[in-house]
């Protein structure tokens, strides 16, 4: 088969892939993306995205239940998972389709199937065991991503053993559900089903729900959870799993204690591991450790020509990382002047339970480790007249300034649309913003984001509405 | 039209001065870049250049008069075929208004002697906005960093966290200090020139550095010095089969005696760890960590790369990575962790031949060791003449922190370690 001679390959279509093929391509150089499943990856398929789709329904259905504290009165109320699903696939495929239209429309080749390295510059692309292109580039930049790692003895096997995968897709929904990990993924999937009235029971090994965020958010985090209903234990292990006809027993040890409990389904969600086998890995000088490719700031990996992102490069395991990392990547070999690397600090991230939670840059615990002496700001929902108009007076912002700079070192919410207000300290932050900056910036009212002004007065002492 | 020439400010700080000369008398004509007059002030004298065309009107100020106020009018130049008389309701008229006239002086000085006019920095300042972010603006200002001396690296250049921490390393002009005035400028020549001729190097950011710390440590430690000789031959020979059993290959050590040195003081350090501390007003700071600062000498000047935790590594380690520093150093390729603090300095000029000498301290630390050549002297060995190689070291203290005995007693335990090397390896 006849070469092809690109300038980038990008392997993987993904958040990271599919953005960096389009910034390779609008920088004048000869760009091909090889899939082999669908464009848009996990995040548009199978992950950020048909998982808010669904979550929207259990917002909606949230909102509905408690309508007569709204003046409504609404009877009848059902839902039906079938049509719930159907939503979040019919939003997927519009997706990845979208994203087919952005690669054609900036001249990116699309190869479906498996690309593997073969030799210096070169890739071969399999599809059903045939050899379908080999393709010869300067720069091959592999965005693969991950999948969900899997606890040994707790096997996915699509029917009781759930992950992130099929807990999208139900076809019926279960009485009790266990969640096994209370990361973003594991949250969010305990919210979508406690919210539409499934027993849900959430296992955490670390002591705390939510282990990356602040522990302050975590802790408020966990009071609003239980008290909404949703089961959860942490300091918890699982040890053993039995499978029944249409259920599951599994063996939990907390504090030492040994518990037995018997669910319909058990949804996995411990974390992920980086997709690095077939890619041809072992001829190169790539390096990996413990299933994430390493990358220097640039994204080079040890091979000459051969550059990682994303999920498969390392965490945070976020779709915009991914892409950003991409776009830095691309520019570099590009040449574009001025191009920074990932400051990792910088980066968002965000869960969408009820109630939502937002996050960037350092907690008060890992700035003080970092030998910062800190400035603490709170505000809380209660405190604000948009989030009690809106039937929504739970929750906090909270802001870590170093005091000797003023550098805001991070900024942490938990409530009603926090995920997207947390942008507004992100690109307060990367425009390196003190405290003062923030304090004389308008916020308007009546809105929720004046919280994050009174947050940042209450760190100096200056709160007006608490 | 007439054209008021007015009394020019030379310098930021200048309110009046003398017209001590006219070049030019009524009637002249005059092209631009003529010189016109000369002006005095307290710090120099300038020449005024015509920025304008025409023919010396009148003359209002007369030459030889003091205290000329910036912007009083001092002469009405005419336009080519301008009547005269124009010139004297002119300089009337402006006479009146003088003292509250907000002319612009139409009349640059040129700066005599001065290779080229340098603007005046505030008024330049005030025109162009720099870029920089807040934090960087402020963090300049803790820092006594002029925003002005810093090259921005964000975009459009403007000026970030990252280029101030930068900046502070380097070393860049203070806020305090006045913006250079090209009249003190230019009278350097006349203090610094004795007939003979100099080239002029610009101060690099490292040279700034080294001057600046080094003055505060000369003037404000009350120093001393004591000195030891070392007797080095065991270690000579501990080196030599250290050496010989190194492999090929990746784990390949050359150890010098400098490592050795390192090592040993390492150790002293845990066992006199009152070397390892700063003085501060309110109190003495002694490090957990043994950091060892080693100076290396690049083509801009000294810098002292860190061994960190020295104690806990072993001669190879230090020697590979001692290797890689110096090599960075070199390169101007250190990271500002790998050169900023360390407890104690190592001034190492054996391979210059020197015998002895003693060095200034890097402050904050106490203590810095100065170690000279090793080599063969007249030696009384079991009460016989003899030859040993020996090696002097010269410690330098801060006497506020470490006592004259502390420093012997260091010095003492540095040369049981160094003449017994076997037990730099308990």
């Amino acid at each position: 088969m006849a070469e092809k001679a690109y300038d980038v390959v990008v392997v993987g279509g993904g958040p990271g892939g599919y953005v960096t093929a389009i910034r390779a391509a609008q920088l004048g150089l000869k760009t091909a993306l090889v899939e082999r499943e669908h464009l848009g990856g996990i995040c548009l398929n199978w992950g950020c995205l048909p998982t808010k789709a669904l979550l929207r329904t259990a917002e909606i259905y949230r909102n509905i239940k408690s309508a007569e504290n709204f003046g409504l009165r609404i009877s009848g109320l059902e839902f039906d998972i079938n049509a719930i699903v159907k939503r979040s696939r019919d939003i997927a495929m519009q997706l990845s389709q979208g994203v087919g239209h952005l690669l054609k429309k900036n001249k990116v080749d699309v190869i479906d199937g498996h690309g593997e390295l073969t030799g210096k510059g070169k890739l071969s692309v399999r599809k059903d065991g045939k050899n379908v292109a080999d393709l010869v580039a300067r720069h091959i930049i592999l965005a693969t991503g991950a999948r969900a790692r899997v606890l040994p003895g707790f096997e996915h096997d699509g029917a009781l053993v759930w992950t992130y995968k099929e807990a999208m897709v139900p076809d019926a929904m279960p009485k009790s559900i266990l969640v096994v990990g209370s990361g973003a993924i594991g949250i969010e999937f305990a919210s979508f089903y406690h919210t539409l009235g499934v027993d849900v029971t959430v296992v955490e090994v670390l002591p705390r729900v939510l282990p990356v965020e602040d522990a302050e958010i975590s802790d408020l985090a966990y009071k609003a959870f239980t008290k909404d209903g949703l089961k959860i234990m942490t300091s918890a292990t699982v040890k053993r799993l039995e499978k029944g006809s249409d259920n599951v027993t599994v063996t939990i040890e907390s504090a030492g204690k040994i518990i037995q409990l018997t669910v319909d389904r058990i949804i996995m969600a411990v974390g992920i591991v980086g997709n690095t086998e077939g890619l041809g890995l072992e001829n190169t000088k790539v390096a990996v450790d413990r299933t994430h490719v390493l990358i220097n700031e640039w994204c080079e990996t040890d091979e000459p020509g051969i550059y990682a992102i994303g999920d498969l490069a390392g965490p945070p395991w976020l779709a915009h990382k991914a892409s950003h990392e991409g776009i830095i990547c691309v520019e570099k070999i590009a040449g574009v002047k001025g191009v920074h690397p990932l400051n990792t600090l910088l980066i968002p991230g965000c869960t969408y339970c009820h109630p939502q939670i937002a996050s960037v840059g350092l907690t008060e615990i890992a700035a003080k480790e970092k030998g910062y002496d800190v400035k603490v700001g709170r505000f809380p929902f209660v405190g604000n007249g948009k989030a009690i108009a809106l039937g929504e007076p739970e929750g906090l912002v909270k802001t870590v300034f170093d005091s000797k700079t003023g550098e805001m070192l991070g900024a942490h919410m938990i409530g009603a649309e926090v995920t997207e207000l947390i942008q507004g300290y992100a690109v307060g932050m990367t425009l390196e913003t003190t405290e003062v900056e923030l304090m004389e910036t308008i916020f308007p009212h009546p809105t929720l984001s004046e919280m994050m002004h009174e947050a940042v007065l209450d760190a100096y002492g200056r709160t007006i509405h608490f | 039209m007439t054209v008021n020439i007015l009394m020019p400010a030379l310098s930021p700080t200048m309110t009046e001065g003398k017209l001590s000369k006219w070049h030019k008398g009524e009637g002249d004509s005059i092209s631009t870049g003529d010189i016109i007059a000369e002006i005095e002030t307290d710090k120099a004298t300038m020449e005024l250049e015509a920025v304008d065309d025409g023919v010396m009107g009148k003359i209002v100020v007369l030459e030889g008069t003091e205290g000329v106020a910036v912007n009083a009018l001092i002469a009405v130049l005419l336009e080519e075929g301008e009547n005269p008389s124009a010139a004297e309701s002119a300089a009337s008229f402006a006479e009146i208004r003088a003292p509250e006239s907000t002319e612009v002086p139409l009349i640059k000085p040129p700066i005599i002697g001065q290779v080229r006019p340098i603007p005046q920095a505030g008024s330049i300042d005030k025109g162009s906005r720099i870029f920089a972010s807040p934090l960087a603006k402020r963090l300049a200002i803790d820092a006594g960093i002029e925003l002005s001396s810093i090259t921005g690296s964000g975009p459009h250049g403007r000026i970030v966290k990252s280029d101030v921490e930068a900046a502070k390393i380097i070393g860049k002009k203070t806020v305090s200090t006045a913006p250079a005035s090209p009249i003190v400028a230019s009278a350097l020549p006349v203090t610094l020139g004795t007939g003979g001729s100099y080239t002029e190097t610009p101060n690099s950011g490292i040279r700034k550095i080294i001057a600046e710390r080094l003055t505060a440590s000369s003037r404000d430690i009350p120093s001393y010095t004591v000195t030891v000789d070392c007797e080095i031959d065991q270690l000579l020979a501990m080196r030599l089969e250290l050496n010989n059993r190194s492999p090929e290959g990746s784990g390949a050590y050359k150890i010098s005696v400098n490592d050795f040195i390192i090592r040993a003081i390492a150790l002293t350090m845990c066992k006199v760890p009152g070397v390892n501390t700063s003085w501060t007003e309110a109190a003495i700071l002694q490090y957990a960590d043994v950091d060892i600062s080693v100076a290396v000498s690049t083509p801009d000047g000294l810098i002292t790369p860190i061994i960190r935790k020295a104690d806990q590594k072993g001669l190879a380690e230090i020697s590979i990575e001692m290797k890689g520093l110096a090599l960075r150093a070199r390169d101007n390729k250190l990271m500002p962790e790998e050169f900023q603090g360390g407890g104690f300095t190592i001034s190492n000029l054996g391979m210059y031949g020197v015998k002895e000498f003693s060095s200034i301290i890097n402050p904050p630390q106490s203590c810095i060791m100065s170690v000279g050549a090793g080599e063969q002297r007249p030696a009384v060995i079991n009460g016989a003449l003899g030859i040993a190689t020996m090696m002097s070291c010269t410690l330098t203290s801060d006497h506020r922190t470490v006592d004259g005995a502390l420093s012997a007693r260091f010095l003492q335990a540095f040369k049981s370690m160094v003449e017994d090397p076997l037990t730099m390896l308990l």
